[in-house]
């Protein structure tokens, strides 16, 4: 490694400059927030106070381990990265469990009003956990499965912690046990918005995309025009919409009877599709064209008829391409929904904007958490079936 | 012969594009001035409502306030996103490049309205979390297309300019970034959209924008004053889009 010979102490600068933040986030920012009520604010309790001694000796050591990963020294690179990978998972685990003790312990003489709310440091612990461990796995090179080995072992520590009473005293996780049915009424609701528009913006995306490779004079007009929807701010066209379905809701009766009117879904699906619609055609496009000429010769050779190269050759080979323009329609989608909550569609988003009308933070990230959750997730499974999509032995970098 | 009729037929489109860039600026300038003007339009299109013109504040003002918000930030992110580019692709950052580039990946996948909502219990509400918010959501397409532009440009041309005898500073202001400026300004572009959008959104975090009227149509059940706030914020967006559009070509184009 170039940096070895120039810094001769640091091994993994990278390491080290998150291992530094960190450091300096638990001595400068607060690690959790003790307040007498839901709305009130509260006062600052630091790592060192929150932490039991037990707990903060493990976090030394975990410190410890972290700096020797990032040190030039002691081990090998790999090796190094392999400690470091291993450290951030009692690292994450201390994180949540250090929180939910020191919940435990402050509100057993509070009053029952008292809230406990996680503070900065406790995001960046967070933060500095995953960077670590994405640097670890670059550097490591691990192929798709072990990384996604790992990632599940991260989610278990994670689900370890939610599960069971551990983080029950949390203000955000009474919160949820308030508005457990609605929360999980909510997220049904924002999957059922994002396939509800996903699916029609494929069925109407696909063969727009398959002309656009056919009919070179449609192309630009078309890319143009579906261009101007991805531009446009969701909510605007939202609230354009309003009042064309209203009126369509009430001239039609049976289309009002089937819930189209101007708030609520039926805007939300319909600005959803034409959203989805410009990455959706412009990869079906770019994904057939990508097919190179010499394998559609082969299979005119081989005597194929256009449909079975269509479907034979071609879809094949642009799958990869057409499912990351799903993967870039999905992660968006999600975040449309959120909006779509101010005319009504409802979806995590309805949390977010109750909150902020109240002032009540938990609520408000009870909505954006999941929320980034959702997407990231959903950016992770598409991105690994994009991958299980490509021919074996192609693996070119796709640029989408 | 046949690529005769093509330079015409794109210099035909080309000048068509100039023509609906001056339509929809003039309507812009005119909406925004003028919106009072169309007061016995929103009365005969929505008899019912008492009020069918936003009043509280001039279209100028939201205007002038939305705008502020996006240039601020947008000036934020590219300052930041450029800086934080330049550092990753030269030799004392590049062990940086990888980490920098996936988080700038994992960045873009959080919902934009999630990243306002967090900002919220981090800066209070008002100005300073819709601020925050755009500077670092924009800041992502400005990083992700600032090393990917950088790293178009063909090593052989930065040996050539080694071979003439030019220093790094002058390679990187007068090879490098000349050659990835298309690439930059694309990504800036990216930027500023997505935050026209959701400074929008902004106003439910209690910054004045374009979105305030719209906002207030939609929970005052005003259809008038939602579609004042959101013909304007959405002609905003497309002629910023056709703008940088020329921008981006002008540069490609060796300009």
């Amino acid at each position: 490694m170039a940096s070895a010979a120039s810094h001769q102490w640091v091994g993994n600068r990278v390491l080290m400059t998150l291992l530094v933040a960190a450091v300096a986030s638990v001595g400068l920012l607060p690690f959790a927030s003790l307040s007498p009520n839901r709305l009130a604010s509260g006062q600052s309790v630091m790592l060192w106070q929150a932490l039991a001694s037990w707990q903060l000796a493990a976090l030394a050591l975990i410190g410890i381990a972290l700096l020797i990963a990032a040190l030039a020294k002691p081990m090998g690179p790999r090796a190094s990265q392999w400690l470091a990978l291993a450290a951030t998972l009692p690292l994450l685990a201390l994180d949540f469990y250090g929180l939910g003790d020191y919940a435990h312990r402050a509100l057993v003489d509070a009053s029952p009003a008292a809230r406990v709310s996680q503070g900065a440091t406790f995001w960046i612990l967070l933060l500095v956990s995953a960077l670590i461990a994405i640097d670890a796995l670059q550097r490591l090179r691990l192929g798709l499965t072990r990384r996604a080995l790992y990632g599940a072992l991260a989610l278990a520590v994670i689900g370890v912690c939610f599960s069971g009473e551990l983080l029950a005293p949390l203000s955000i996780m009474r919160e949820f046990a308030n508005q457990e049915e609605n929360f999980v009424d909510q997220l049904i609701r924002h999957l059922l918005l994002v396939g509800g528009a996903l699916l029609p913006a494929l069925l109407v995306g696909l063969p727009l995309g398959l002309l656009a490779n056919r009919r070179a004079r449609l192309r630009n007009g078309l890319f143009s025009v579906l261009n101007v929807f991805q531009t446009l701010p969701s909510i605007a066209v939202f609230g354009l919409l309003i009042a064309p379905l209203s009126a369509l809701g009430r001239a039609v009766p049976w289309l009002g009877d089937l819930g189209v009117s101007g708030i609520g879904v039926a805007p939300a699906i319909i600005a959803l599709v034409l959203y989805s619609l410009l990455p959706i055609v412009r990869n079906t496009y770019s994904g057939l064209a990508g097919v190179s000429s010499g394998a559609l010769e082969a299979a005119r050779g081989m005597g194929m008829t256009p449909r079975q190269i269509l479907w034979q050759v071609e879809i094949p080979l642009a799958l990869p391409v057409i499912l990351s323009g799903l993967r870039i329609v999905t992660v968006q989608a999600i975040g449309l929904v959120v909006v779509a909550a101010l005319i009504g569609a409802g979806g995590f988003g309805a949390f977010i904007f109750q909150g902020l009308g109240q002032y009540a933070i938990d609520l408000v990230l009870l909505g954006a958490i999941p929320t980034i959750v959702l997407a990231v997730i959903a950016d992770f499974v598409l991105q690994i079936l994009v991958g299980l999509s490509r021919p074996p032995g192609t693996r070119q970098e796709n640029t989408a | 012969m046949n690529g005769a009729i093509h330079g015409a037929r794109r210099l035909r489109a080309a000048s068509a594009g100039n023509g609906v860039l001056g339509v929809l600026i003039v309507l812009l300038i005119g909406l925004t001035l003028g919106m009072g003007q169309l007061e016995p339009l929103f009365r005969a299109l929505f008899p019912d409502l008492g009020n069918p013109l936003y009043a509280r504040d001039s279209f100028l003002n939201l205007m002038l306030a939305h705008i502020g918000l996006v240039l601020m930030s947008s000036l934020i992110s590219v300052t930041i996103g450029v800086a934080a580019g330049l550092f990753v692709t030269r030799p004392v950052g590049r062990e940086f490049e990888p980490m920098v580039s996936s988080l700038a990946a994992i960045g873009q996948t959080f919902p934009p309205a999630a990243v306002l909502a967090i900002a919220v219990p981090l800066a209070g509400f008002g100005f300073a979390p819709t601020i925050i918010a755009l500077s670092l959501y924009g800041l992502l397409p400005v990083i992700q297309n600032t090393i990917a532009g950088l790293g178009t440009v063909p090593q052989t041309t930065l040996e050539a300019a080694r071979g003439n005898g030019m220093n790094r500073w002058q390679i990187l202001r007068r090879v490098e970034l000349p050659l990835a400026m298309p690439v930059i300004i694309a990504g800036i572009r990216i930027s500023v959209i997505v935050n026209i959008g959701t400074a929008t959104i902004g106003s439910t975090v209690g910054a004045k924008s374009l979105g305030t009227p719209l906002i207030a149509g939609l929970v005052g059940n005003n259809l008038a004053y939602v579609i004042q706030g959101a013909l304007l914020v959405g002609l905003l967006a497309i002629v910023t889009d056709l703008l940088f559009e020329r921008l981006e070509r002008r540069y490609s184009f060796g300009g």
